[in-house]
Order: C-alpha cells, then sequence, then structure tokens
C-alpha cells in the first residue's frame, strides 16, 4: 500500500523547532552553565527564523497552512521568543530558578503559538492552543519556592481548562452542523446550506469566542490575568502578554474571516459589547493599581480591546491594522518588562509603583527608557503605541464604527493616567532610597532593540503597514 | 523647467541647524557652554552653501518636488516630509540663510557671558530650522508645521530673559495673538484638504481653477470659495507678519535680544506671511475682494505703522513699526498682483532692516539704553555703526541706487499701473510711506549720532528717578522696551562695565564685520532687480515668474518716470524735513508736538490699539474668566468635571478591582457568565 509522505516543507519551521527544542532539553544535561543553553537557544531560533522566509503551502491534506498571515505572527512569536530569553538569563538567576529546562519551556510554547498561526483545520488549531497553553502553565508556575507562582500556575491551569472545555463544545458543534473541522470546508458548507442564520452555528461561534477571548484576556473572560501575570516571573509575564495573545488574535483572524466569513455581521456583534468591556476594565482597574505587573497586566487586557476593533472591522484593512497592532505591542511590552526586571534585585522585589519614585535622578537612563516605554503604550507620537493605535482607528472609522473609536479613543486618554503616572513617579518625586539596579548585557541588548523598534516604528511607520499589508494577500 | 532629483544638499539645508540645536541643548549645559557658538555658526553657515548650491540649480531651471519621508499615508492624506524647490524658495532660502548666518556670528560678540548662551543658540537654531522647512516644504502641513515651529521658537527668544516680567509678558503676547490668526489659518488648510482632498501644493494649484466660482455654506452665509480659503489662509499671514488688526506684537516683542529681533522680527519669521500669500497665488488671483482685502490692510498697516514710528522714542520700537510698514508694502504689493515686487521687496528689506536692527544693537551695547532721548553724538565714538547705519536708512528710505529704492519703486509703481480696483487709493498711501520712512529713519539717525552724548543709561536712570517722583505711570509705556541686555552687566566682561568713565565706544568686530556685510547687501542686493527702464532687466521678477507669474501693466514709459520721480522726490523731501527739524531747528519738533498735541498723543500712544483691546478684549476676558469661569464653571461645573470624572471612574476602578477576588472558582463563575451573556446576545439578535 503506497502511503506518500506529506509535504513537508510547510510544516519545515515548526519540525526544526521541535526538533531543536528537544535538543535544548538534552543540553540541559550535558551543560552545567545555563547561560549558555539561553545563548544556544537565541542562536538556534535566530536561525530556524530563517527558514519562515522559504516556506509557503498548505500541507496535511489541508489542516495546515503556511502563508503570508501565518509568518507574519510567527515573526512576532520569534521576536517574543528572542526577546524573552534575553531578559531571562539575569533575572531568574536572581530568582533562583535557574533550571535549563525553563528555555526548551518557553520553545515548546512557541511551537504551539506557530501551529495556531498556521491551523487551517479546528483540531490543528486545539492541538496548537494546548501545547502552548500546558507549556506556559509550567512556566507561570517556576519560582517553585514562590507560593504567589505555584497558585497563579494552579489558576492558569484550572480556567485554562474551564475554556478548553468552551473551545472543544463549539468545536463539536460545528462539527455537528457541518460535518467538517476544515476551515474552508465549513465556509463552503455555511453558504452552500445558507445556514448564515442558523442558532446552532452562531451557538457554536459563541463558545469560541469565549475561548479565544480567554487566549487574548478579553472580559469577561479576563480574570485569570492579573493574578497570573502578578505571580508569575516577570520574564513570563512578558512572555506570556505578547505571545498567547498574539497567537489567540491569529487564531480569531483566521478561523473568524474565513470560516465563518458569511455570518460577519453576526460575530462582530458579539465582539462589539466584549471590546468595549475589555477596554473598560483594563483602563479603569488599571487605574487603582500599585503594583507595576499587576498594573501592566491591566493594561495588556485594555490592549487586547484596542486590537479586537481590528478583528470587528471585518476587512483586510481591519485586520492588518490588528496585526501591526500586536507586532508594536511585543516590542513596546517587554521593553517595559524588561525595564521592571532591572529593578528586581537579589532581597528586591521593585514590583511596586513607589519604588519608581525618583527613578530619573537614580538611575536616568533607565528612567528614560522606561518613559519611552509608558509613551508608547498611552500611544503617544512619535512612538509606534501611536501608530498602532492610529491605523486601528482608522480602519474602524473607514468601516464605520466611528462611535466605537470614539469609546476607545476615551478610555485611551483615561489609560494615560496611571501610564503617566508612572512617569510621574520617575521624574517628578524624589528618591526615598536608592535602588539597586540588576544590569546586564543581555536585557540592556533586550532593551536597545526594543527601544530602537519602539521609536523606528513610530518614525518610519510605513515599512510595517506596507509589510502587513502585503502579508494579507491570498487570505 | 525640468524636474530634479532631490539631492543631499537640497537635504541638508534644513537638517544641519537642525543637528546644531539638537548638540546644544543636549549637551549644551556641560560640555558645549561657551563654545556653543562652533556647532551653531557652522551648521547655519553648512546650510548656506547648501543654499548657494540650491540656488545654482535652480538657476538653471531646475525645479525638485520630492517626498523625502512619508509618515503616514490614509487614502489622499499623506503626513510627510517633501521638499519643493522652485525660484520662490530658493528666494527664501538665500534671505534665510544669508541673514541666519551673519547674525549668528554677530551674537557671538552681542550675547557673550551671558548665562544662558547655549540656550540662546539652541533655539536660534532651531528657528532656522523650523523657516527652512516653512519655505521649503511641498505641503500646507508642513508649512504648518514650520509655521507654529517659528511662532514657539519666537516666543521662546521674545521671553529670552524670563525674569524679566515685560519680556514674558511680550512673549506671552505675541503667541496669543498669533494664535488669533493661526486659528483663520488652521481652518485655511482644512478648507483646503476637504476642497482638494489633498495638502500637496502641486495637486492642489494644479486643480485650482475647479472651484473658481464655487460657493460654500460657511457658518450659515453663502460664500465664495476660493475668497473663504484665501481670506483663512491670510488670517494666518496677518497674525504672522504682524498686519492691522494684529499688529501689536511686534513692538513689544522686542524685549527679545537684538539678533533675535533682527533675524525673526525682522528678516525672516515675520516675512513669512508674505511669503505665505505669494506661495498660494492661484488660489488669491482667483478672488478679487481678498485680493483688494490683502492690499488695503498692507496698505492700511503700512501707512499706519509708518505715522507711529515718527513719534517714539524706542530704538528698537521705532524699527519695528518700521518693519510693520514694510511688511504693509509687501502686502500691498501683492494685494495688485505684483507678487514679484512683494517678494523683492521682502528680500531687500531682510538686508537693510536686519542691518539697521544690529546696528541699533550695537548702539544698545554701547550706551546701554534703548531711549534716543539719552543718545546723541555717537558718530565719534562709533564710526562703524553709525556708517552702516546710515546705509541702511538710505536703503530703508528708498535713496536713488541702493537695494531698497528699486524694489520700493516697484511696488509703488506697480500700485499704480495695476489693474486693480484698490490700485489707486493704495498708490497714494503708498507715496505717504515714502514721505514717512526716510524721515523717521533719519529722525532716529540724527537723534542718535549726531549732536552731544546725552548720557546713556546713566542720563536715562537719573531721569526716570526725577520722573517717577512728580508723575509716576504717565511715561511708563516708552520704558518698558529695553533690551535688558545692557542692564545687569556684571556678566559681562569689564570693558563694558566702566562705560561711565570714557563714553560709549565702538562694538568689536565680531560684531561690526557682519554689520558690513550686510551693508554690502542693503546697497547692492537690489541691483538684481533694476527695472528695464534705467537700462536693467528686472531679472528678479523673470526669476519668479514661473511661479508668480506676471502682472499685465498697461501704462506708458512717461508714467513709470513720472512715478518713480515723484516718489524719489517725497522720500528726499522726507529726508531733507528729517534734517531741517533734527539738525537745524532742534527744537521745533518739541513745539510741533506742543502745537499739534492731540495729534502726537494719539500717534505716541500708537492709536491707542493696544488700550483698546485691552478694554475691549483683555479685560473682559479676564473678568469673565474670574467671574465666570473661575468663581462659577470652574470651581462648580470644570472642577465638579475634573474631580468627579476621576473620582467617580476611582471609585468604579475600586469597585470593579473587589470582583478580583483571587478565588479561581469566582473567575470561572464570570467565564461563565460571559458565555451566558453571549448566548443572550445571540438569541436576542436572530
Amino acid at each position: 500500500m503506497n502511503f506518500p509522505l506529506p509535504d513537508l516543507n510547510p510544516v519545515m519551521p515548526e519540525i526544526l523547532m521541535t526538533a531543536f527544542a528537544l535538543i535544548v532539553l538534552l543540553l540541559d544535561l550535558l551543560i552545567k552553565k545555563k547561560e549558555a543553553v539561553a545563548v544556544i537557544s537565541i542562536a538556534g531560533t535566530a536561525i530556524i527564523s530563517l527558514s519562515l522566509l522559504k516556506t509557503t503551502g498548505s500541507t496535511f491534506g489541508g489542516m495546515y497552512i503556511a502563508d503570508g498571515y501565518s509568518t507574519f505572527f510567527k515573526i512576532i512569536f520569534f521576536i517574543n521568543v528572542i526577546l524573552t530569553i534575553l531578559i531571562s538569563i539575569k533575572y531568574i538567576a536572581v530568582e533562583r530558578v535557574n533550571y535549563g529546562e525553563y528555555y526548551s519551556l518557553i520553545l515548546f510554547s512557541t511551537i504551539g503559538m506557530m501551529i495556531m498561526a498556521s491551523a487551517s483545520d479546528l483540531i490543528t488549531l486545539y492541538l496548537g492552543l494546548e501545547l502552548m497553553a500546558l507549556s506556559t502553565y509550567v512556566l507561570a508556575g517556576f519560582i517553585r519556592h514562590n507560593l504567589k507562582s505555584t497558585e497563579s500556575a494552579l489558576k492558569y491551569f484550572l480556567l485554562g481548562a474551564f475554556s478548553s472545555g468552551f473551545l472543544l463544545y463549539g468545536i463539536s458543534i460545528v462539527y455537528g452542523l457541518t460535518g467538517t473541522t476544515d476551515l474552508r470546508l465549513i465556509a463552503t458548507f455555511i453558504t452552500e446550506r445558507g445556514l448564515s442564520g442558523n442558532l446552532s452555528l452562531l451557538l457554536a461561534i459563541g463558545m469560541l469566542t469565549v475561548a479565544f477571548g480567554f487566549k487574548i484576556a478579553a472580559a469577561p473572560f479576563h480574570m485569570w490575568a492579573p493574578d497570573v501575570y502578578e505571580g508569575a516571573p516577570t520574564s513570563i509575564t512578558a512572555f506570556m502578554s505578547v505571545g498567547p495573545k498574539a497567537a489567540g488574535f491569529a487564531v480569531i483572524g483566521r478561523v473568524f474571516m474565513i470560516a465563518f466569513a458569511a455570518v460577519k455581521a453576526d460575530w462582530a456583534t458579539i465582539l462589539i459589547p466584549i471590546s468595549i468591556l475589555t477596554m473598560a476594565v483594563g483602563n479603569i482597574v488599571a487605574l487603582s493599581q500599585t503594583n507595576i505587573k499587576r498594573m501592566l497586566a491591566y493594561s495588556s487586557i485594555a490592549h487586547a480591546g484596542y486590537a479586537l476593533l481590528g478583528i470587528i472591522t471585518a476587512n483586510s484593512e481591519g485586520i492588518s491594522s490588528m496585526m501591526n497592532y500586536l507586532f508594536i505591542y511585543a516590542f513596546m511590552n517587554i521593553g517595559a518588562f524588561a525595564v521592571i526586571i532591572m529593578l528586581r534585585s537579589e532581597g528586591i522585589k521593585g514590583e511596586d509603583l513607589s519604588d519608581y519614585e525618583g527613578l530619573s535622578k537614580t538611575h536616568p537612563l533607565a528612567a528614560a527608557l522606561m518613559l519611552i516605554f509608558m509613551f508608547s503604550l498611552t500611544g503617544i507620537p512619535p512612538t509606534a503605541g501611536f501608530i498602532g493605535k492610529l491605523y486601528v482607528f482608522m480602519a474602524a472609522i473607514n468601516a464605520g464604527y466611528t462611535w466605537l473609536v470614539i469609546v476607545a479613543v476615551i478610555f485611551s486618554a483615561i489609560s494615560a493616567y496611571f501610564y503617566l503616572r508612572v512617569v510621574m513617579y520617575m521624574y517628578m518625586r524624589d528618591p526615598k532610597t536608592e535602588l539597586p539596579l540588576t544590569t546586564s548585557f543581555t536585557n540592556g541588548l533586550a532593551l536597545a532593540v526594543t527601544t530602537a523598534a519602539v521609536l523606528i516604528i513610530g518614525v518610519f511607520p510605513t515599512m510595517l503597514v506596507e509589510f502587513a499589508r502585503a502579508a494579507l494577500k491570498g487570505f | 523647467m525640468a524636474n530634479m532629483e532631490l539631492q543631499w544638499y537640497h537635504v541638508l539645508i534644513p537638517f544641519l541647524p537642525l543637528t546644531g540645536f539638537i548638540i546644544n541643548i543636549l549637551l549644551g549645559r556641560e560640555v558645549t557652554r561657551y563654545k556653543a557658538h562652533w556647532f551653531a555658526v557652522s551648521s547655519v553657515f553648512g546650510s548656506w552653501l547648501c543654499a548657494l548650491a540650491t540656488l545654482q540649480d535652480v538657476l538653471a531651471g531646475k525645479i525638485i518636488d520630492a517626498d523625502l519621508y512619508t509618515w503616514i499615508i490614509s487614502g489622499t492624506f499623506k503626513v510627510g516630509v517633501g521638499f519643493l524647490i522652485d525660484p520662490l524658495t530658493a528666494v527664501m532660502l538665500i534671505v534665510v540663510t544669508t541673514c541666519a548666518t551673519l547674525i549668528h556670528i554677530y551674537a557671538i560678540g552681542y550675547m557673550h557671558g551671558d548665562t544662558g548662551y547655549y540656550r540662546f543658540f539652541a533655539y536660534l537654531n532651531l528657528f532656522t530650522f523650523c523657516m527652512l522647512m516653512l519655505v521649503m516644504g511641498n505641503n500646507f502641513l508642513q508649512l504648518y508645521f514650520g509655521w507654529e515651529g517659528v511662532g514657539l521658537c519666537s516666543y521662546f527668544l521674545i521671553g529670552y530673559y524670563f525674569n524679566k516680567k515685560s519680556a514674558a509678558d511680550a512673549g506671552k503676547k505675541a503667541f496669543i495673538v498669533n494664535r488669533f490668526g493661526d486659528f483663520g489659518f488652521g481652518i485655511g488648510v482644512f478648507m483646503v484638504f476637504l476642497t482638494f482632498g489633498t495638502l500637496h501644493y502641486a495637486d492642489v494649484f494644479a486643480n485650482v481653477n475647479s472651484i473658481a466660482g464655487k460657493t460654500v455654506d460657511f457658518l450659515g452665509f453663502n460664500v465664495d470659495l476660493p475668497t473663504l480659503i484665501a481670506l483663512l489662509l491670510f488670517c494666518g499671514a496677518v497674525g504672522k507678519s504682524a498686519q492691522i488688526p494684529l499688529h501689536v506684537w511686534l513692538p513689544d516683542a522686542m524685549e527679545g535680544p537684538t539678533p533675535v529681533s533682527a533675524l525673526i522680527h525682522a528678516a525672516t519669521m515675520v516675512t513669512a506671511g508674505v511669503f505665505l500669500v505669494a506661495r498660494c497665488n492661484p488660489i488669491f488671483n482667483l478672488s478679487e475682494i481678498a485680493m483688494n482685502t490683502v492690499a488695503i490692510i498692507g496698505a492700511l498697516t503700512m501707512f499706519f505703522a509708518a505715522t507711529i514710528a515718527i513719534t517714539q522714542n524706542d530704538i528698537k520700537r521705532i524699527i519695528a513699526f518700521s518693519t510693520c510698514s514694510h511688511l504693509g508694502y509687501m502686502f500691498l504689493a501683492c494685494g495688485v498682483g505684483a507678487y514679484a515686487a512683494g517678494i523683492f521687496h521682502l528680500y531687500t528689506h531682510a538686508f537693510f532692516k536686519a542691518l539697521l536692527f544690529l546696528a541699533a544693537g550695537s548702539v544698545i551695547h554701547a550706551v546701554h539704553t534703548n531711549n534716543i532721548q539719552f543718545m546723541g553724538g555717537l558718530k565719534k565714538y562709533m564710526p562703524i555703526t553709525y556708517a552702516v547705519f546710515v546705509i541702511a536708512g538710505l536703503s530703508a528710505g528708498g535713496f536713488p541706487g541702493l537695494s531698497g529704492f528699486f524694489s520700493k519703486d516697484e511696488i509703488i509703481w506697480s500700485a499704480y499701473a495695476s489693474h486693480s480696483s484698490v490700485g489707486k487709493f493704495v498708490w497714494i498711501l503708498a507715496l505717504a510711506g515714502a514721505f514717512f520712512t526716510p524721515f523717521y529713519t533719519f529722525r532716529l539717525i540724527f537723534r542718535t549720532f549726531f549732536g552731544e552724548y546725552r548720557g546713556g543709561l546713566a542720563a536715562e536712570e537719573a531721569a526716570t528717578h526725577a520722573h517717577s517722583s512728580s508723575h509716576s505711570s504717565s511715561h511708563d509705556s516708552h520704558s518698558s522696551g529695553h533690551d535688558p541686555h545692557g542692564h545687569g552687566s556684571s556678566s559681562h566682561g569689564s570693558g563694558h562695565d566702566s562705560h561711565g568713565g570714557h563714553g560709549p565706544h565702538e562694538s568689536p568686530y565680531i560684531m561690526t564685520v557682519p554689520l558690513m556685510f550686510l551693508a554690502i547687501g542693503a546697497v547692492a542686493a537690489g541691483w538684481v532687480g533694476i527695472p528695464p527702464l534705467l537700462g536693467g532687466g528686472n531679472h528678479f521678477a523673470h526669476f519668479l515668474q514661473p511661479v508668480v507669474g506676471h502682472p499685465e501693466f498697461h501704462a506708458t514709459h512717461a508714467e513709470e518716470w513720472g512715478v518713480m520721480i515723484l516718489s524719489t522726490t517725497i522720500a528726499l523731501i522726507g529726508l531733507g524735513l528729517s534734517a531741517f527739524m533734527y539738525l537745524r531747528k532742534t527744537d521745533l519738533p518739541e513745539r510741533i508736538s506742543k502745537q499739534f498735541s492731540l495729534l502726537y498723543k494719539i500717534l505716541y500712544n500708537k492709536y491707542y490699539v493696544d488700550e483698546f483691546y485691552n478694554l475691549t478684549i483683555v479685560q473682559p476676558t479676564l473678568k469673565l474668566a474670574n467671574k465666570i469661569l473661575v468663581g462659577f464653571t470652574d470651581a462648580k461645573i470644570i472642577e465638579g468635571i475634573v474631580n468627579g470624572v476621576p473620582n467617580l471612574i476611582g471609585i468604579f476602578s475600586q469597585k470593579l478591582r473587589r470582583l478580583q477576588t483571587g478565588i479561581a472558582h469566582h473567575y470561572a463563575i464570570f467565564m461563565a457568565a460571559g458565555a451566558v451573556f453571549i448566548v443572550a446576545l445571540i438569541i436576542l439578535l436572530s
């Protein structure tokens, strides 16, 4: 019996990454110096990222697709993984959890995200999602001797399992209705059978929305985020706030735009209140936070609300603006965490807002970098954050959602309060005690890259915008 | 005209001064300090060299219209930096970079030892950058950016001595008055975008004829679209170029250091309005109402400012009113369609007016007062300053053969010969102006350099002291305009401190050499525009013709001769009368001012415009602000909102925060509730 091997070319980056993650796991046994494992992980990831350039096409009978859209997201994941490792090296030593499996877990989680971005079948999607999620649960609880960290991992796991239930429920309804899990076939089935008003279909979409909303931390499925972000190791918080969120958006974009293209209006109507609620909860609750990690957790919730505007438009302009937004968010958010990580040193947590008092006087460079990231998160030109918001808002206005943009702008104005409060603490107050900074070459490198990206994209946005647009061709 | 690619030296023109600014603002306090001028001057000098290379390109018939950098594109709306380099831009580049270079050099001497030395040069560089961006832009948005940028720098530099209340107030006044004009200008730019769907000059001007005769509903009135756009844009010009009714800020702006007055408030920034009108000439040409408005506002400003100038005693204010007046000439020219003549006058005026200011600065540097009543006899102490002052005065007064003569004659002739319906009216006013300019300029020269030295600062202090004991507040208006530079001279070199002993003395070469270069400009710059009537080719007008066109005149050579002889005679009469009154019969001015005391008082108090504004706008606004806004709206409504909304959000925030119990199954319940909400929504919708 002839059993032909499927075309492995489109899935090559994932195969290489899997092999590499396993190698890293083995190397951990051989290499004593964990910093070396980190450097190897970065180098290997960087080399494998080159394989993205050549892989296009679909394979495994259409279950898996490598196109511009997936490549764009995979670039975000690669940036995320490299920057996360850069900021981790010194940090996990300070936290006394310098174990090698840390790096392979990050790599496995990233493979999960890559599979999500490329999934053109609901089953593949579920596979990637669980791989990503399971690795991140472990990472969240990585500081074993810290109760908060283990607690956050457990919460994340329990609620994550709950959300997986919704996802599988949704998938099974779709399968029951259409007899397939292939996204394109679902779309064809819906149009051919005129299922667009079907209540069961909408119910399935609702269930999927819950599951995906959990991944991107959209309200009211966001409640895990503040606890987990605060409890998890700071480097993993940075990792989680970018990677899984971007993967979640990648999945929403592909599933909703392709499989449920016929019922655009319906899922847009579901997403609008979620987006408003997400912006409201994120921005308003962030106001009363005094822990900066927790504050950034709410900020991350709020940013998911803005990015949802791009999905709600349900056209390619909106999707590409959402992609821009996530690309920019990766840099500005990890940059902010890279500054936060510097304040953590032996015996000092450095997570409280009051730790930032007078930072401009004690550590002017760190304060200046934090200022740039806070400006960018607020959306002040000429930083990248402004560009991200501008294009998302513009897309929403062009799609006729002017009122929604007004709401978003109001919440954005509220957000200025808590972002600029950090700046105010750093620049307007006198330092109480001089905190030591934990500096390292790799963290400095991450800061240099993120700062440069935030400013360069802010001043020369057209390249990124064109890139995102081009990536959507043939989507 | 051939198109040309953007070259590196075109790009360097604005960005060199920007580099100088960045270096000095970042490193000034610790590193460059009193060497700040090295970066500042060399960057501007580099711009000048690049501007010369650019001029050569333009003279060779090249035009550059290129986008350098695009920030954001959304449909037809583009935000970015682009350069349009055509003859009009080339003229402005030469004017700006030449004056900026010479004035930067002069400032090395003038600002020597000042505590804010690096800050001064940083702002001056930033100003130069903004001004160059303004004139080089190829779209309205960049024009607006440069426009606001120069305004901001002007505000910084007027209030440079921010410890001094009058200087800080003057800065504020300039900024606020300009806001009135810029408001209209901003709406004008919006109207351009709404009408044409683009902000690029080339696209706008190519389609400009499509709006001819169209009307639009504006505030409930049906108005002609070209007229509306042109007048809104002109609002900005009125503010920036200190034309009636927004001229009041310019005299007060003399609180800034003198190099600032020369560069910003004489040679470059204030001429941006004229540049704007000339650049947008395709729009203005469509509307006779707008053109006549420009001409009449220009003519009135020219006339009234000139009459004020003859009674003032503050050396810099006299020149400031003279600037208002000459800007009026330029608008007058534009208003009758003779844009080339207006730009020609802008170009010659830059040289002789910058020279007048810098020479005045040299005088102030020597006598430490601005009041010409306490000067006199400086001819023998300061021969170089005296010589260049006379040259500048003759050029400004339109003495035959000098720069100012050719440009002013061109304007007066254009006003006479044009088809404009208000041409003859503005012509009469222009002739009157031709009388006043030499009169007040030479009054200034005679009072400053001739006669006996009347004691400088020491005498002034004695006089104000005596004055303040008898009637304290009646004369405060003329002592408010002092350049504080002279005072507080502890920071000065020891040579300046002991002026009491051996009288005033000539300024150092670092100041006088730039004066000499400007003097060459004041004499010869106008020779590029000698009219055919006098054997020249009027190359200047031909050079600008591709951009601004050429007005058609139907008048005979005899008429042209007649107008020229008439205006020259009038100018010479003005000069002669000034000499008669201030050299021969020195008691005559006093007697005249007594005889016509009402008129004198009106002129001396600048037609009470400041007082009028104070009474009708400033006071009511303040009262409104105090009584209604602070007392009621602010305390009750705004503060209610400003404090209430955050408080409300804060309370909300605290409440919402409490939902975050930290218990996992509570979170699961919220997720389930969310799912129920979605299902409910679906059922409701379907």
